[in-house]
């Protein structure tokens, strides 16, 4: 698997996205190229607003390209990405819905019926290490069993690609890494493609066969491609000590930086607050 | 805003036997948030409806109030006894309150119905929002005597009169509430397979359901409104139009007492509808449950 640029599980075509707004149009990226190949870990970083989720919703299908094409498994996307599951940024789980029927909810969707997709959830409560939590309701959890929540509900439709915006970016740095190592062992074997995006290029280092660049808004391209030839499979706390790690890591971090620089000094040059951009390191 | 226990002077006004309590209540109660102690409050206004009803019924007694006009505690009372007693009561009630389930069940469908629709259907509530502002504009009351018109003396026209106040109560929040639902759960149920229909049933009307149930409360009470101003105008039975005929013959008992067992009816539907709101939204954490 993943040899041939054709096979692509998903491929962006000089994809140009732009929003409408009533103060004039603006256009968060420009044709952007990008092709993985199925199987791949993919992640994306960039400097806060450049357009990441704007390039997961497109590859979902939640919004159409202004210009240019979405290409899944070769055919050209028409509406939404069925065979596409997406955590979003932001919380999603639905509040009214208990852990377990959260989890069930894709299932319960397709019509599978109900003793089976609730036995089905619990197994994935129970491999997101949220067991007892089964009928609690979103607001009784904290950050970290929310998210683990959201990954149950996008990996139990088994799809083949995950679109996953920052699913960890709001956790403190042990839950983070412990929800990073289940990650990988949820994708190895799976066979999965992941589009990844994230602030915090360790993880996307440590994650990812492959790390892209976007560059500073508007209209931002993908200024760098990075393949991470790092071992598989991946210890995440040994691998950040090793010499390759570190030196991949000051390579995307340099044009990194470039980015993140420029998107500073628009946003201080215009009239927007210096404090819009994040730290994205 | 103190998550702190029971503060030192809040027992005062429940007088629990296991607290004997100065003899004093001092100040309103001082906690918002946490809200004073269920008994203390319980206890003031069991006291302040106490002292009203008998500054009443001692002032009907000694003469300051004219009973003529003000009737009296005790004589209310005796009426509503004698209805309860006589049965005569039950058939206007009954009539009153399904003329109100009539109005609130179709009011209500047809606002939910309408409202789903308009905040899904931009276009269509584009070209609608002038007409429904000037229909919402309109003082409903002048439309009674036209309902009686076309509806006849029957329930009829006070189901359709009823059915104007609650269909725009119910359309308005309804409407609210589809729109302002959270964008990212209508996308992550996109994502998850879900269709329009689902999309409703799973998302949207739950979603909507807060601002439903804040307006169930006024649609009942206005169902009611409904039902009485109507058969107040022009009817053969129902509250309203015993109330008009106690009012008729100048029998301000007769007024009072229609007017406490309505409250009372009203009161007690009030209370049945927050059961069914606190089963239905029991996914929400209680400091956001029943806000507006
Ligand atoms: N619905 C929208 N309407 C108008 N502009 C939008 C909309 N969504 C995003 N944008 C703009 O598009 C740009 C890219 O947004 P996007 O959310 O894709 O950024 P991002 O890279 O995901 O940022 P972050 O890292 O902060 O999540 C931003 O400048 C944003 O202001
Ligand atoms: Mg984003």
């Amino acid at each position: 698997m993943g040899d041939g640029d054709d096979g692509a599980a998903m491929e962006l075509r000089g994809v140009t996205m732009t929003y409408q707004g009533a103060e004039g149009d603006y256009t968060a990226v420009r044709e952007v190229d990008l092709a993985v190949a199925p199987g791949r870990f993919v992640s994306v970083v960039g400097p806060t607003g450049c357009g990441k989720s704007t390039v997961l919703n497109a590859v979902a299908g939640l919004r159409e390209p202004s210009a240019g094409q979405v290409l899944i498994g070769g055919e050209p996307l028409q509406g939404l990405n069925r065979r596409a599951g997406y955590m979003f940024q932001q919380d999603a789980l639905l509040p009214w819905k208990t852990v377990v029927q959260n989890v069930a909810f894709g299932l319960e969707l397709s019509g599978v019926d109900k003793a089976e997709r609730l036995e089905r959830a619990r197994e994935w409560v129970h491999r997101v290490g949220l067991a007892g939590f089964e009928n609690a309701y979103p607001h009784q959890l904290s950050g970290g069993m929310r998210k683990r929540t959201a990954v149950a509900q996008t990996w139990i439709g088994d799809p083949d690609i995950l679109l996953m915006d920052e699913p960890f970016g709001a956790l403190d740095v042990q839950t983070r890494q412990v929800m990073e190592n289940e990650l990988l062992s949820l994708w190895t074997d799976s066979g999965k493609t992941v589009l990844f995006v994230t602030h915090d290029l360790e993880e996307a280092v440590s994650l990812s066969d492959e790390v892209v660049l976007l560059s500073a808004g508007p209209g931002s391209r993908i200024v760098g491609r990075y393949p991470v030839e790092l071992p598989r499979p991946r210890d995440l706390l040994d691998i950040r000590t090793t010499p390759r790690f570190t030196e991949l890591y000051g390579a995307i971090w340099a044009d990194l930086r470039n980015e993140v620089m420029r998107t500073y000094e628009r946003a201080s040059h215009g009239t927007a607050g210096a404090g819009a951009v994040q730290d994205a390191g | 805003m103190s998550a702190l226990p029971t503060g030192p002077r809040a027992p005062e006004l429940s007088k629990t036997p296991a607290d004997p309590a100065p003899p004093r209540a001092a100040g309103p109660p001082r906690r918002r948030r946490t809200g004073p102690s269920r008994p203390a409050v319980l206890a003031a206004q069991l006291g302040l409806a106490v002292v009203l009803v008998a500054g009443w019924e001692l002032g009907a007694r000694t003469g300051v109030v004219d009973p003529f006009f003000f009737s009296s505690p005790a004589a209310v009372a005796g009426r509503i006894g004698k209805w309860l007693g006589g049965g005569e009561v039950y058939g206007h009630l009954l009539t009153t309150l399904s003329e109100a389930a009539l109005a609130l069940v179709i009011g209500g469908v047809l606002g939910l119905g309408i409202g789903f629709l308009l905040a899904r259907a931009r276009t269509l509530a584009a070209v609608l929002d002038p007409y429904i502002k000037v229909l919402n504009a309109l003082p409903r009351v002048v439309l009674a005597p036209i309902f009686l018109l076309w509806f006849g003396l029957g329930i009829w026209s006070k189901v359709a009169f009823g059915v104007t106040l609650v269909f725009f109560i119910v359309f308005f929040n309804t409407y609210q509430g589809v729109r302002e639902v959270d964008r990212v759960l209508v996308d992550n149920a996109r994502m998850l397979g879900a269709k329009e229909s689902q999309l409703i049933r799973h998302v949207l009307l739950p979603s909507a359901m807060s601002w439903i149930f804040s307006s169930l409360h006024t649609s009942v009470g206005f169902a009611i409104v409904g039902a009485v101003v109507g058969e107040y105008l022009g009817a053969s039975e129902g509250m309203g139009y015993l109330i008009a005929q106690a009012e008729g013959t100048f029998d301000t008992t007769g007024v009072f007492a229609g007017m406490v067992v309505l409250s009372a009816v009203v009161v007690v539907i009030d209370l049945l509808v927050n059961r069914v709101e606190r089963r239905l939204l029991r996914w929400q954490p209680a400091r956001e449950r029943g806000h507006a």
